[in-house]
């Protein structure tokens, strides 16, 4: 079926070779980085993980909500989503994959990650984390095969696959569950030290990934003869509404059990973030866009005339993808190493050859994500002849 | 014949007392054989041997020669410690940090102006219950069970950096950059690391191998380090431990460090 990936049209082909492009640019960024050191990177001695890991945790919360689709789909047999699950798990595919690139990318010693394989050391959750991606990734290549096969051939799904999907249905939640528990198990870091880390990494995640999925599902609609129908547009906005809400909600339990308890090493990161330590307050403007980006994606979307209105859809759409990218791909990661652990205030911003070789990753999902998109329109294409 | 890597290593360390009596090497590591004529000459066939190694600092004795940093330079002289001259790529395995930072805890609005700005000796504590290598995905990091030092493989370390993320104490550091140009001087006896992994203070395994005291203890004028045996009632620590009010950072973690400060 991969063959249906290498046959398009001229603007197809100038759209995949631009995306190489991009990439092969970010390569060369990447041989730069890997012959000088990670030191080419904005990250120090006090902030050690940065924009790549942040990166990271954010993509698997866009993998992990591909579940917001498949759930309703195979579990409650809603039929609306019939068009667009496939689109969700193969969003996810190339989530993950992405998200192996950004920590293959963020690595010392990128060739020695089969070590992580070669001593397997359960007491990490790096190891758990590795396997619960790798697992997701197999299951939705094995699901998404097998489906779009069936579909193909206009014959149901084989019976052994069912047990499959429902399989990834816990599976997505995991993935971001375990990602939580890299942070929220460090009693060096107060300001992840929060048992509502993995809640709220879901809820952002099933806001974010909707949002994201209702964008690609109206490109499609635009350059292709795809249609989703107005009805899982408008099903996929109202779980985004309601994650969105869950996630606000967590947010500000967050600030009260911080600002409240008015413990020091727990109220100092959010003081950075949003009003910044000893003059140095970088991200406090990139925090207040993300939280009045939030607040406005919430009223778009709670209203239902807006939420209805494709414009404006598509703005809450933006502005829940941009609040929850800021909030999660840069406050929560930097957040927790300012101050370090002994009360210092140092700085991070990622640099150039940083920007450029994220951007490359970001690129290869794209690719992914067209290539993909591109074989199930074909087969569709097929099945309508 | 066959050498297996313990008899080898025994060999080697074998050649190496030959060039121990020598007054240079005397001169290095600091050690007077006129003072204590009946210690044995470093080898590794007398290790210096605890089952809880410690340390205590007194902080009093550190405090009152300012400005000296024969610790650190002992340390990060035996050790190929690089020094990049920049905070960015900085790599350290002993420092100090003012005493406000090193015990956030213990300060207070009204607290002596002195000590709020001691320089405060600050490494690896070493802990009972380390949080790095809990984290660690390779088991690079790993507390040795027969003595408590937690140790490091930088041939095994894929550069993670977790367990610098999990310590609540800033002891690791990383390697941002090939460290090698920028080690003053090369001691060939130990060895250097590779761009891209994380390494720390390893209490001188390699020197308690062969006998002898952490270097930043023999190097320190003051006396004001002193390593030994926690389980050994008679030794020198807990002699310490017994006779002051020590304190170590961070407790409440429930880490155990095993560094213990007289203030």
């Amino acid at each position: 079926m991969l063959e249906k990936a290498l046959k398009g049209t001229k603007a197809y082909w100038i759209w995949v070779i631009s995306v190489m492009a991009v990439m092969g640019i970010a390569f060369l960024f990447y041989l730069k980085q890997y012959h000088y050191g990670l030191g080419i990177t904005g990250l120090s001695r006090d902030v050690t993980w940065g924009f790549y890991i942040a990166q990271f945790t954010f993509l698997v919360g866009v993998a992990a909500s591909a579940v917001m689709v498949v759930l309703p789909y195979y579990l409650h047999n809603f039929k609306a989503f019939g068009k667009i699950t496939i689109l969700g798990e193969f969003l996810a595919i190339a989530s993950v994959i992405m998200c192996m690139t950004f920590i293959f990318v963020d690595m010392g010693q990128p060739f020695r990650i089969v070590n992580v394989f070669l001593h397997p050391s359960p007491s990490s959750l790096m190891f758990w984390d590795t396997l619960a991606l790798g697992g997701y990734l197999v299951l939705n290549v094995i699901i998404s095969r097998v489906v779009l096969d069936a579909e193909r051939k206009s014959i149901p799904p084989p019976g052994w696959i069912k047990p499959i999907i429902i399989l990834s249905i816990p599976w997505a939640i995991s993935i971001h569950t375990v990602t939580a528990f890299l942070y929220a198990g460090l009693a060096a870091r107060p300001f992840w030290l929060t048992a509502v880390l993995a809640p709220r990494f879901l809820a952002s995640a099933f806001s974010s990934g909707p949002a994201l999925l209702i964008l690609l599902c109206l490109l499609l609609r635009k350059f292709t003869k795809f249609d989703p129908g107005k009805e899982p547009i408008q099903k996929l906005a109202l779980i985004a509404t309601y994650a969105m809400a869950a996630n606000v909600f967590f947010v500000l339990m967050e600030f009260f059990t911080a600002l409240y308890s008015d413990i020091p090493e727990h109220v100092m990161h959010f003081q950075y973030l949003f009003l910044g330590l000893e003059g140095k307050a970088t991200l406090a403007p990139w925090m207040w866009a993300s939280e009045i980006l939030a607040l406005l994606a919430l009223v778009l979307l709670l209203n239902p005339k807006t939420r209805r209105r494709e414009g404006t859809l598509v703005l809450a759409c933006i502005t829940v993808f941009i609040s929850i990218w800021i909030d999660k791909g840069m406050g929560m990661v930097i957040g927790g190493f300012v101050p370090n652990p002994l009360g210092n205030v140092t700085e991070y911003a990622p640099t150039f050859p940083e920007l450029m070789i994220s951007l490359g990753v970001y690129a290869m999902g794209i690719l992914i994500v067209t290539g993909l998109y591109k074989i199930v329109l074909s087969v569709r294409g097929e099945v309508r002849a | 014949m066959k050498i297996d890597r313990r008899k080898f290593i025994k060999f080697t360390g074998l050649t190496t007392v030959g060039l121990a009596g020598t007054p240079i090497v005397r001169a290095l590591t600091g050690e007077d054989s006129l003072l204590t004529p009946a210690k044995p000459a470093p080898s590794l066939d007398n290790p210096l041997t605890a089952k809880r190694w410690a340390m205590v600092i007194d902080l009093r004795k550190c405090i009152s020669k300012e400005g000296c940093t024969a610790c650190i330079d002992a340390c990060h002289l035996t050790h190929n410690v690089p020094d990049f001259g920049n905070p960015k790529d900085e790599v350290k395995w002993i420092w100090k940090e003012s005493f406000e930072h090193a015990f956030q805890e213990q300060e207070h609005e009204y607290i002596d102006e002195k000590l709020k700005n001691a320089p405060t000796l600050v490494f690896c504590n070493h802990c009972d219950n380390p949080p790095c290598v809990r984290v660690c995905p390779t088991q690079a990091t790993w507390k040795r069970e027969k003595d408590g030092v937690v140790m490091m493989d930088w041939h095994r370390c894929i550069g993670c950096r977790y367990c610098v993320v999990a310590c609540p104490y800033g002891s690791r550091s990383f390697n941002w950059r090939n460290p090698r140009p920028f080690i003053k001087k090369l001691q060939p006896d130990f060895p250097t690391r590779s761009r891209g992994v994380v390494e720390k203070c390893t209490f001188c395994e390699e020197r308690l191998a062969r006998g002898l005291m952490p270097a930043c203890v023999e190097a320190c004028p003051e006396k004001a380090l002193v390593f030994g045996d926690l389980e050994n009632p008679e030794s020198e620590v807990r002699e310490l431990l017994k006779n002051n009010y020590t304190i170590r950072r961070k407790p409440a973690l429930g880490t155990q460090p095993e560094i213990y400060y007289i203030i």
